[in-house]
C-alpha cells in the first residue's frame, strides 16, 4: 500500500506574472516500510513534493493516492490522512506552544478525537521512543535543550501513530552529536514501528549512512530514485544539480585516480576502510 | 585585530515571574589573540559558548569580567559601539532574518547609508561589495526570490559595503544545501586572500575548517584545543570525546593507521591520503 503520485505537476501562482512549476509531472511509489531519503537543491521542488504527500496543498494536475484513493477525491478526509502521514517541519521546536512536555506532546492525539486516557498513554510511549523520561513531562519545553526540544516535536508527530513520516532536515542546526542521537532515534523507530520514513535532508553523509533508497529532485523533476549506491554513482551529475556525493565517495575516487587498487562503492569511512585494509592484508 | 582577555559571560537565568533566578556561566575565562588578515575557525558543539564568543566581537554582548578589544577599541566603551559594529561585521546563521531589502542592491546599501556614506560612495560600495561575492548580477532582484546560499551572499555583500577589517560569520551554512555551501565559504576565502578581511568562522563542518590560518575548539565555554587544523585535526579521539567530527578524509587514515598501515597522523585532503598509500606501496 502506501502514497502513489501519478503524474503530478504543481504550479504556484497559476496564471499571474509570478506563475512558478515547483512540480513537473512527478510519479512516484512510497511503499509500507522503508527508509527514503528525498534530495534536492533549495528550490528542486522537495518541499512542494511534501506538502503534497500529506495533502496540504492540492496537485495543479495529477492523482495522489493514499492505499489506492485519490486524497483529494470527494469525500476522503484529508484530516485522518495527516494523522497517517506524520510532518515534522524544519525546526519544529518552534512550534511548541504548550506549558509542558506532555502536554504539547498531547496535543495532536487530542486534536484526533480520542480520550484523554489514550491521548495520554500515547504521549507518554512517544516520548519513551524519542527517549525523555517522566522528568521532562511537567517541564516547559522553553527549557529544554536544541536538541530536547526537537525530539519532543519528533513525539508530538509519532503520538498520532503515522504509517509514514516525513522529517524536513531533522538534523539542521544540530552538532555532530545531536544529529547522531536524532538519526539514531529515527532509525530505531523505523524497525520498531515498520514505518516509512521519508528523510529530507541537505547531508549526503547522513543520507547515504540511513537510507535504503534515495529520490533525487531537480528543478522540479525527479531526477534519480534509486539506491544511494546507484544513485551516487551519478556525482558529477548531483554536482551539476547542485548537490553532492558523500565525501567518502570522492575520496575513494582520489584514491583510484592514484592507481591504488580500491573499490569506489562504498558509502561510509567505515566500510571504506574495510576494504582498504583488505587489500593490504 | 581582536585580543580577548580573560572574557566570562554570565547569562542570567530567569523564573516564570522573570526574577533573576541564578547565573549560566557561558563564557569561562577565554583569552585569545587574532592577528589581521587572518583566516580563523571557531569549533565546538551547540551550547559550548561559541555563538556567545562571537557576539563579543562586535559588542552585542559585554563581557561579565574581562576585557575584548576589537582593532584596539573596548567594547565596553559604549561611545564605540558604532565603530566597532563597522569595523567587525557579523553574519548570522539564517539568511531570512538579516534581509530587509526589497532588491538586493537596496539591502546592500542599507548599511552604509545608515553610517552617513554619501550616495555616489553608497553605489560605489554597492557594486564592489556584490561583485566580491559573485552576487552582481542579482542586483535588481528581489531577496525573496535567492537560493539560501544566494542570500546568505547577499548578508555578507551588505557587511562588507560597511568596510569591515573583520567579519564574523556564525555558523553561516547551516541552513544551506551543498552548493550554496560552497559559495558562500568560497566568497569568505575570497574576501579573506583578495581584501585582506580578517575572518573568524563558527561552523559545525570541520571540512570548512581544514583551510583556517588557526583553529580553536570551545567546550563548556573555555578553549579546549587551537592549533593549525592539522594539530588539531591529528587528535581524533580527544575531538571525539568533545562530541566533534573529524573531516572524513582524516577519520578514514586514522582508522587505517589503526589497522597498522603506516599512515601519518593529520591528514587532511584526500591528495595527501593518497601520496600516503602511494608511498606504502601499490595494494592489492
Amino acid at each position: 500500500m502506501g502514497i502513489k503520485l501519478e503524474n503530478v505537476s504543481f504550479v504556484y501562482e497559476q496564471g499571474t506574472a509570478m506563475e512558478t512549476a515547483a512540480l513537473r509531472e512527478v510519479s512516484l511509489d512510497i511503499p509500507d516500510n522503508q527508509f527514503i531519503g528525498l534530495i534536492g537543491h533549495t528550490g528542486s521542488g522537495k518541499s512542494t513534493l511534501v506538502q503534497l504527500l500529506n495533502g496540504l496543498i492540492r496537485p495543479t494536475s495529477g492523482r495522489v493516492l493514499y492505499n489506492g484513493e485519490d486524497i483529494f477525491g470527494e469525500k476522503y478526509d484529508r484530516k485522518a490522512l495527516r494523522a497517517k502521514v506524520g510532518l515534522v517541519f524544519q525546526y519544529p521546536e518552534h512550534q511548541l506552544f504548550e506549558v509542558d512536555v506532555l502536554s504539547d506532546v498531547m496535543f495532536g492525539p487530542r486534536n484526533l478525537g480520542l480520550d484523554e486516557k489514550t491521548c495520554k498513554k500515547r504521549a507518554i510511549d512517544a516520548l519513551e521512543n524519542v527517549g525523555l523520561s517522566e522528568d521532562y513531562y511537567k517541564t516547559s519545553p522553553f527549557d529544554l535543550s536544541g536538541g530536547q526540544k526537537r525530539r519532543v516535536a519528533i513525539a508530538g508527530v509519532i503520538a498520532m501513530h503515522p504509517h509514514i513520516l516525513i522529517l524536513d532536515e531533522p538534523t539542521a542546526g544540530l552538532d555532530p552529536r545531536g544529529r547522531d542521537e536524532i538519526l539514531g532515534l529515527i532509525s530505531d523507530m523505523k524497525k520498531k514501528f515498520e514505518m516509512t520514513i521519508i528523510l529530507v535532508s541537505h547531508s549526503m553523509d547522513d543520507v547515504a549512512r540511513y537510507v535504503e533508497r534515495i529520490i533525487v529532485m531537480g528543478n522540479g523533476r525527479k531526477m534519480f530514485d534509486d539506491t544511494p549506491m546507484e544513485v551516487f554513482r551519478h556525482y558529477t551529475e548531483l554536482e551539476e544539480l547542485g548537490l553532492s556525493a558523500p565525501q567518502i565517495i570522492y575520496i575513494m575516487n582520489e584514491l583510484q585516480r592514484n592507481g591504488l587498487d580500491v573499490p569506489t562503492d562504498v558509502l561510509t569511512v567505515e566500510e571504506a576502510a574495510g576494504e582498504i585494509l583488505k587489500k593490504y592484508d | 585585530m581582536i585580543k580577548i582577555r580573560e572574557l566570562i559571560h554570565d547569562y542570567i537565568k530567569r523564573d516564570e515571574e522573570g526574577n533573576p533566578a541564578g547565573t549560566v556561566r557561558a563564557i569561562d575565562d577565554v583569552s585569545l589573540d587574532v592577528k589581521p588578515g587572518q583566516f580563523i575557525a571557531i569549533l565546538g558543539h551547540n551550547g559550548s559558548g561559541k555563538s556567545t564568543l562571537a557576539k563579543h566581537l562586535n559588542a552585542l554582548l559585554h563581557p561579565t569580567e574581562g576585557t575584548v578589544w576589537v582593532n584596539g577599541m573596548d567594547t565596553k566603551d559604549v561611545q564605540r559601539v558604532l565603530d566597532i559594529r563597522q569595523t567587525a561585521g557579523m553574519v548570522f546563521q539564517n539568511p531570512d532574518n538579516q534581509i530587509i531589502g526589497q532588491v538586493v542592491e537596496e539591502d546592500v546599501g542599507f548599511g552604509p547609508e545608515n553610517m552617513g556614506v554619501p550616495t555616489e560612495e553608497i553605489w560605489e560600495r554597492v557594486e564592489e561589495s556584490l561583485k566580491a561575492v559573485g552576487m552582481y548580477e542579482y542586483r535588481k532582484k528581489s531577496p525573496n526570490r535567492l537560493s539560501g546560499g544566494q542570500k546568505q551572499r547577499v548578508s555578507i555583500a551588505g557587511v562588507i559595503a560597511m568596510h569591515p577589517r573583520c567579519i564574523v560569520m556564525d555558523e553561516p551554512t547551516a541552513m544551506l544545501d551543498p552548493s550554496g555551501r560552497r559559495d558562500v565559504i568560497d566568497a569568505a576565502w575570497t574576501l579573506n586572500r583578495g581584501e585582506d578581511i580578517t575572518i573568524i568562522l563558527i561552523t559545525h563542518y570541520m571540512e570548512e575548517a581544514i583551510r583556517a590560518d588557526h583553529v580553536f575548539v570551545m567546550d563548556k565555554g573555555r578553549i579546549a584545543m587551537q592549533g593549525t587544523p592539522r594539530e588539531i585535526f591529528s587528535r581524533v579521539e580527544e575531538l571525539q570525546k568533545l562530541h566533534l567530527d573529524v573531516p572524513q578524509v582524516t577519520h578514514l587514515a586514522h582508522m587505517l593507521r589503526q589497522g597498522g598501515l603506516d599512515i601519518p597522523e593529520g591528514i587532511l585532503t584526500k591528495e595527501e591520503l593518497a601520496q600516503a598509500l602511494k608511498k606504502i606501496g601499490k595494494a592489492g
